[in-house]
């Protein structure tokens, strides 16, 4: 057999390829004489045809035949062998081989070995790819090396031992004395990897990190030296002597000063000193004073020294190089919650490098920006931001977009500037608007009463312009679903009126309905939007026949909405009115949380007359409850509310975990049965038998009782019953704090069996004053309409003495008064 | 450092150093997004991005050869710059105006290289001298192997 072709000439032979498929042939050819070799165990050739292999594997091919052979390099005597069999196993073997562990005499005895390179050779590959299994058997080894006073050994043991440390993190204890001496080495090498290995240590364990404050004052001189000291050709780097230790040591100083005082002051002397004598013009001393920037603001420094980094990354803005400004973003975004008055003084800066052209920087001036936003900047910024808006890329869209709604409904100067602000993004940025915006949208405009006018105007004009951004169209035809009437009636306080007619209007609308560039969804909005007008317009019969024509729609959900909308007309014409009327103002408990619709006091409710024929109560519901999800937009409503504190509505589904097998009447359950729909019902059973919400009082008689008393926290219900449904119980619960310290962030929160339904009602505070010097109270209705016994368990959470306290409790002697 | 990448503009993978343990699909995915991501750079921006968790630095050296580096949160972007350009000084030293060539022809020395400067993603050793003397010694340890067996064969035995 010839001797197998040199690795150089294969690899001149490869890149001769012309196509994919030549460069596979030779590839093949080649790796079949390579087995057949491999199968003739010559010792000789074993060498360059594993690295031939190697060479192959970076081009892609399989090579897995060749990992036997790399074990049998690295047995081999011979130098050369070694060092490619090792190389192999790194590049073809993991841990997942089973394979590997056949390496581990080897390195056991290459460990040993009298020569130095075969040595680092081993550490090298352990440290490189060694399993859990390999590290344990070997760590004694390692440990051994890490103590040699020979230093090429010494640092490449001190990164095994890393590895080791990663892969068992266990074993950490055991090199604690070898690491005794580590920092008193000369050699950077050593130094360096030593300060690698007490970082990993000190990070893993809060005992160690204990262990080696000690050596602040130890690291704070070596750092003095490297600043202090003259030219030294072997390690310097532009001018700086040996940058990568000196960020090494900072990094290593920060874990070290973090939270702790004392640390911290020895620390500051050499923090200034590095941070004011770096010289900056090239990126290595950049560098530097970047990691230093890091330090000071991690750990307990004075404030004269934060402002300092402040500053240092104030400049850093400014400089010429992208990288760095890159990197003084990345660093005041990490920054501007705990110093938030020292970043704002660069907020023009920062503004500024919106408009840098490279896309990294524009993301995080983006994210900087926005964490910026505050009260009194807020319109300044906003008109900078819209501007981004307006010409950034479509990548930046949606995000900027969100942040834009976000700042807007904190910092609002006003409620006209906020719609105008949603205007503006839904007419610039439309099509990139996140879906969950619109519901957040319509739920902002409801509630802005008084701007109903001006919005609905503005909306129209827009769309007037523009149908092809589906946020915009679909927020436009919800309004002016709903105030159509104050369109057409052309009164208009902010702006000057448009003279519109209702056939306008509703050109506009059908025109929605059949244009390509409308999805179905906005199809949905735009039908509904027509139907809700036919209580607000006069042209009826227009209505009428639109909504007839989509009764036979192709899309199943336009289908169904306009058969169930005719139906309206013909059987429950009399409902319509009440069904379609102006929606209340949805109370929003967070600012992302999902809405829900809750009854204030004063709104006023319809005062529906009761279906005066029998059908059944859940069949206007049913209608209703498709209304509702219509109406609301999507999400559904669940009955649990928290309101004070700032959790999200969707505590109904929390809870539903929390509580186990009780389950809740929140929209998350499925309805018990097929025609009684979720949540809804409670709202609306409510609305159709007229009833006001909080009935005046007429006691019952029902006798108040003590749903819970522990930790000096006591809830007493009181209960009324809400006239004339004899199925519905008002129960008032009062909690009360008797101890020294009042209870803060005090969240109630209740569920019931699935027979029942449950609603609560904002509570009177969420702070429990200590002594029993006050009560909070809240009101809960249950719907009990099987009549069954009343059970209810009830989540407390509260803040009391600085710790959070949680509980829950059953409740299950309630009077049965209360429920018969 | 999770990982070290070298590949030229035409998409062809140099050099592959991993300081994790991933699957060989998850290595080539991760080799097909930095090429996507690297190559799609205009000239002239900024060294670094953010891909999933990690932040990637790269840079390009001789005309067409990308090296590029993963790191983790705590990793120092701009020292992550000066080691990349440490290894390429050493890389210059050892193979005399180093070009994509001589890594493409010794790619195993390439990796000798890089094995005496990073080992676990973290520098072994900071002095350009020292690593220098390390590779000669142990080339000179396998020249003295090859001259023993007679055979007519240059520092590498393949």
């Amino acid at each position: 057999m010839p001797a197998p072709i040199r690795l150089r000439e294969l690899i001149r032979t490869i890149r001769t390829a012309r196509t994919q498929a030549e460069e596979r042939e030779m590839i093949q050819k080649e790796c079949a004489a390579i087995r057949s070799s491999f199968r003739e165990e010559d010792n000789t050739y074993r060498c360059r045809n594993v690295a031939k292999l190697l060479y192959m594997h970076m081009l892609g091919y399989p090579a897995h035949f060749g990992q036997l052979e790399c074990l049998k390099l690295i047995a081999s005597q011979k130098f050369t062998d070694k060092r490619i069999g090792y190389l192999g196993a790194m590049l073809l073997l993991d841990e997942r081989q089973d394979v590997h562990l056949l390496m581990t005499n080897c390195i056991k005895n290459d460990l040993n070995h009298s020569t130095q390179y075969v040595q680092g050779l081993a550490l090298c590959t352990l440290g490189c790819m060694g399993s859990s299994e390999m590290c344990r058997d070997l760590a004694g080894e390692v440990e051994k090396l890490l103590k040699t006073s020979n230093s090429y050994l010494r640092k490449k043991a001190a990164l095994c031992a890393v590895h080791v440390i990663r892969k068992v993190p266990e074993l950490m204890e055991m090199f604690l004395p070898a690491t005794k001496n580590l920092l008193s080495e000369k050699n950077h090498g050593v130094l360096h990897t030593s300060v690698v290995l007490l970082t990993e240590m000190c990070e893993r364990s809060p005992d160690m990190l204990a262990h080696f404050r000690k050596l602040v004052p130890q690291l704070v001189r070596i750092l003095k030296n490297l600043i202090m000291s003259g030219y030294s050709p072997e390690h310097d780097v532009s001018g700086i002597s040996d940058p990568f230790l000196q960020v090494r040591i900072l990094r290593l100083l920060r874990i070290l000063g973090k939270g702790d005082d004392d640390s911290s002051e020895a620390m500051n002397d050499i923090l200034a000193q590095v941070a004011t004598n770096t010289e900056t013009s090239k990126n290595v001393g950049n560098a530097i004073l970047y990691e230093t920037v890091l330090t000071i603001m991690d750990i307990k420094s004075e404030s004269g020294l934060r402002v300092l980094a402040i500053n240092i990354l104030g400049r850093f803005l400014l400089n010429n190089d992208k990288n760095i400004r890159y990197v003084a973003l990345t660093s005041l975004l990490k920054t501007v919650q705990t110093d938030h008055n020292a970043v704002q003084r660069h907020r023009s800066t920062i503004v500024d490098c919106l408009k840098d052209l490279d896309v990294s920087i524009k993301r995080r001036a983006m994210e900087l920006s926005f964490a910026l936003v505050n009260g009194n900047n807020i319109r300044g910024m906003m008109k900078e931001l819209l501007y981004f808006l307006d010409s950034c890329d479509p990548e930046f869209k949606a995000d900027c977009a969100s942040g834009v709604f976000l700042a807007a409904e904190k910092y609002a100067p006003s409620k006209r500037w906020h719609i105008d602000t949603i205007m503006r993004v839904l007419t610039t940025a439309g099509s990139y608007v996140r879906d969950d915006s619109v519901p957040n949208l319509i739920q902002l405009i409801t509630n802005s009463v008084e701007m109903h006018a001006y919005t609905v105007q503005r909306l129209y004009k827009a769309l007037l312009d523009d149908i092809s951004q589906q946020p915009l169209v679909q927020v436009a035809s919800w309004c002016i679903g709903e105030y159509g009437d104050l369109l057409v009636s052309g009164q208009c306080e902010e702006e000057e009126p448009i003279q519109v007619t209702e056939d306008e209007v509703l050109d506009v609308l059908e025109g929605l309905l059949v244009s390509n560039l409308s999805t179905p969804v906005t199809r949905g909005y735009a039908l509904t939007a027509i139907m809700k007008l036919s209580t607000r317009f006069t042209s009826v019969n227009r209505i009428k026949k639109v909504v007839s024509i989509y009764g036979s729609s192709i899309d199943v959900e336009l289908q169904q909405r306009a058969v169930e909308y005719n139906a309206l007309f013909k059987k429950y014409d009399h409902m319509r009115p009440a069904l379609l009327e102006r929606m209340p103002i949805m109370e929003k408990t967070a600012s992302n949380g999902p809405t829900e619709i809750v009854q204030t006091n004063g709104e006023t409710e319809p005062s529906v007359v009761e279906a005066k024929h029998p059908p059944p109560v859940t069949q206007p519901t049913n209608q209703a409850n498709d209304l509702l999800d219509l109406l609301g937009g999507n999400d559904v409503v669940p009955v649990i509310q928290n309101t004070v504190s700032t959790k999200p509505a969707s505590a109904g589904g929390e809870l539903l975990d929390l509580l186990g097998d009780l389950s809740l009447s929140g929209g998350t359950s499925p309805a018990p049965a097929p025609s009684v729909p979720t949540s809804q019902p409670s709202f609306f059973l409510d609305g159709l038998t007229s009833q006001p919400l909080f009935n005046d009082i007429a006691a019952a008689g029902i006798p108040p009782m003590t749903a819970y008393n522990k930790n000096g926290l006591k809830i007493d219900f009181t209960f009324e019953r809400a006239n004339p449904n004899p199925n519905i119980a008002v129960i008032t619960i009062h909690a009360s704090n008797s101890t020294e310290a009042d209870m803060t962030d005090f969240v109630f929160q209740a569920a019931v069996p699935k027979t029942f339904q449950l609603q609560l009602l904002s509570p009177s505070s969420n702070v429990v004053p200590a002594l029993n010097q006050g009560t909070v109270t809240q009101v809960i209705r249950v719907l009990n309409p099987q009549k069954q016994q009343l059970r209810m368990r009830i989540k407390l959470t509260y803040t009391h003495k600085g710790s959070a306290v949680q509980d829950l409790a059953e409740v299950n002697n309630f009077p049965p008064q209360s429920w018969q | 450092m999770r990982f070290l990448l070298l590949f030229s503009r035409q998409g062809k993978l140099r050099l592959q150093k991993w300081f994790t343990p991933l699957t060989d699909r998850e290595k080539k995915k991760v080799i097909r997004d930095m090429m996507m991501l690297v190559l799609a750079r205009p000239a002239r921006s900024c060294n670094f991005l953010q891909w999933r968790d990690l932040k990637i630095v790269y840079k390009r050296w001789y005309a067409s050869l990308y090296f590029c580096a993963g790191l983790e949160d705590h990793d120092n972007e701009l020292l992550a710059l000066e080691v990349l350009h440490r290894y390429v000084e050493l890389l210059d030293k050892y193979f005399g105006n180093v070009c994509e060539l001589d890594i493409i022809f010794n790619f195993e020395k390439a990796y000798f290289i890089l094995d005496e400067f990073l080992m676990e993603g973290e520098i072994l050793e900071t002095s350009k001298v020292a690593v220098g003397v390390s590779l000669e010694e142990a080339d000179t340890l396998q020249e003295g192997e090859a001259k023993e067996a007679w055979r007519p064969l240059s520092a590498g035995a393949c």
